[in-house]
C-alpha cells in the first residue's frame, strides 16, 4: 500500500521528501492519467505521493526589477490572468488545454512533467527562466534548459521540490507562438515554436527561437541564434536559407499518433522561415 | 486512508478514503451524484465539470487529495441557485441542449464564465467553454443559450 501525504505547508512537504521516496504531485493532470487506472478505482501511483497543491505560501506572482517569480502552486489560470506574467508566457498558456484543466494545473508541474510537447517549456527556455530547487537543507537555482536532461528527465534529487520559477524581464520587438495542433484548445501540440527577436535602430540585437515536439527536449540552439545577432534586419532575411541550414540537422522529430517526422519537420522549418521573414 | 474534509454542496463532510480517488468518482459512487458524467476521463470533454472554489474544474483530473479543505459545488448543488434558473431556461429556450450529455458541464461552464465575465463577447464565450465538447448542436446554440442567460441574468452576476 503506497503511502500518501498532503501537504498544506512548503516545511511539512520538505520534512515528507527528506524521510522517504516520495512522487510530487501539485494539479495532477498529467499524474493522474499517466496512473490511471479504471474507472472508479484510486490513480494507481506505485510510489508514495505527496500532494503539494494546497500549500498556499507557494501561490504567489512577483516582480523585481529584474523578474517574475511564480510560485509553484500557482495555477495556470491565474498567471493568465495576471498583469506581471510576461506576455509571451500568457499566449502559451492561452492555448494550453481548458479552463478547467487550467484552474487546477500549474506551470511548475508542467516543467516537472519535461515532456517533449510541454507547451510551457517552448517559451520559458525563449525567456531564459530559471528554476528554483528547495530541499530541507539546500536552495538552488537552475537553468530551465540544465534542469530538463531528456524526455521526462528532470535535475531534481530525490529530496527536492521546484518551489519557484524565475523568469527575467526582457524587452522583444516582437514574438510569435505558434502551436500546430488540430484545435485551440484541449490539444497536444505536434509542434510547437516561439520566436522573439529585439531589433534598434534596423539592427538585430537579440534572437532566439525555440521548438517543441521536434527534439527529445525543447530545441533552443543559442549558438546560432549569436551567428545572427549585429546583422542588420535586411542581412537577417538574406541569410534565411543559411539559417534553415543551420538548423535543419538539429531537428530531429519522431512518428506518434499525433504526427509523423516529415510534417513536423517541415512545418518546424517553415515556422522558423516565416517568424524571420515577416520580422 | 486518510481523513479529507470538504464543503459539498453547501454542507461539509468528511471522508475516511484513498486520497488518490479522483474527486469524480467520490462524487458519483460515495454521494450518487450523478450529473457530473464520465466522458473521455482525461480532463478533455468536459463532462465531469464541477466548481471546486468557484471556478470550473475537471472532476476525473483532480485527485480527491487537491479538495481537502476546499469548496466544491456539483450541478445538483448549482441547481438551487437562481444563477442556474436563469442558465437553464436559456439553454430551453435558445436550443442549448440536444442529447443533454455535455449539458450540466456545459452550464457549470458557464456559470464559472459569467462569475468573472459577467458580459462575455461571443470571443470570450468561446474561450469560457474551450474545455466543453458538444458532439450535437454544432456549438453555435450553446453560444446562444450563454449569451442569452447573460441578457436574462444581467445584474445576477
Amino acid at each position: 500500500m503506497v503511502e500518501s501525504h498532503i501537504a498544506k505547508t512548503l516545511e511539512d512537504a520538505l520534512k515528507t521528501l527528506n524521510s522517504g521516496k516520495f512522487r510530487i504531485v501539485a494539479g495532477g493532470t498529467d499524474m493522474l492519467i499517466q496512473n490511471r487506472s479504471h474507472t472508479g478505482m484510486p490513480i494507481g501511483y506505485k510510489d508514495n505521493v505527496v500532494y503539494i497543491n494546497l500549500i498556499n505560501e507557494l501561490d504567489y506572482i512577483k516582480e523585481d526589477e529584474d523578474n517574475v517569480y511564480i510560485g509553484a502552486t500557482t495555477r495556470l489560470e491565474t498567471i493568465l490572468k495576471s498583469e506581471n506574467a510576461p506576455k509571451i508566457l500568457k499566449n502559451i498558456i492561452h492555448e494550453m488545454a481548458g479552463p478547467g484543466i487550467r484552474h487546477t494545473a500549474t506551470l511548475a508541474g508542467n516543467i516537472a512533467n519535461a515532456s517533449p510537447a510541454g507547451d510551457s517549456l517552448v517559451g520559458l527556455y525563449v525567456l531564459d527562466a530559471s528554476i528554483k530547487c528547495q530541499s530541507v537543507d539546500n536552495t538552488r537555482i537552475v537553468k530551465i534548459k540544465d534542469f530538463i536532461q531528456g524526455v521526462r528527465k528532470i535535475d531534481l534529487k530525490s529530496n527536492e521540490m521546484i518551489t519557484e520559477v524565475m523568469i527575467p524581464k526582457y524587452d522583444f520587438s516582437r514574438f510569435v507562438f505558434k502551436k500546430v495542433a488540430p484545435r485551440l484548445s484541449d490539444a497536444i501540440s505536434k509542434l510547437s515554436f516561439v520566436g522573439a527577436i529585439r531589433i534598434e535602430d534596423n539592427e538585430v540585437k537579440d534572437l532566439r527561437m525555440a521548438l517543441g515536439a521536434v527534439y527529445m527536449t525543447v530545441l533552443r540552439k543559442e549558438d546560432i541564434e549569436s551567428k545572427y545577432i549585429g546583422q542588420s534586419i535586411g542581412e537577417l532575411k538574406n541569410n534565411i536559407e543559411l539559417i534553415i541550414e543551420d538548423y535543419n540537422s538539429f531537428i530531429k522529430p519522431i512518428d506518434d499518433q499525433r504526427s509523423n517526422k516529415e510534417y513536423r519537420k517541415q512545418v518546424a522549418l517553415n515556422l522558423i522561415k516565416d517568424f524571420i521573414m515577416k520580422s | 486512508m486518510t481523513e479529507i474534509k470538504f464543503k459539498l454542496n453547501g454542507k461539509e463532510q468528511t471522508l475516511n478514503t484513498d486520497p488518490n480517488r479522483r474527486l469524480l468518482d467520490v462524487l458519483r459512487e460515495d454521494f450518487k451524484l450523478t450529473g457530473s458524467k464520465e466522458g473521455c476521463g482525461e480532463g478533455e470533454c468536459g463532462a465531469c465539470s464541477v466548481l471546486l472554489n468557484k471556478q470550473i474544474v475537471n472532476s476525473c483530473s483532480v485527485p480527491l487529495a487537491n479538495v481537502d479543505g476546499q469548496d466544491i459545488v456539483t450541478i445538483e448543488g448549482f441547481s438551487k441557485t437562481k444563477e442556474y434558473q436563469v442558465i437553464k431556461d436559456s439553454f430551453a429556450t435558445a436550443g442549448g441542449v440536444q442529447c443533454g450529455f455535455c449539458t450540466p458541464g456545459m452550464i457549470i461552464a458557464t456559470q464559472s464564465l459569467l462569475n468573472t465575465k459577467p458580459r462575455p463577447n461571443d470571443y470570450e464565450i468561446k474561450i469560457g467553454l474551450s474545455g466543453n465538447l458538444c458532439r450535437c448542436t454544432g456549438y453555435n446554440l450553446i453560444i446562444k443559450s450563454v449569451k442569452l442567460a447573460a441578457k436574462d441574468g444581467d445584474g445576477l452576476w
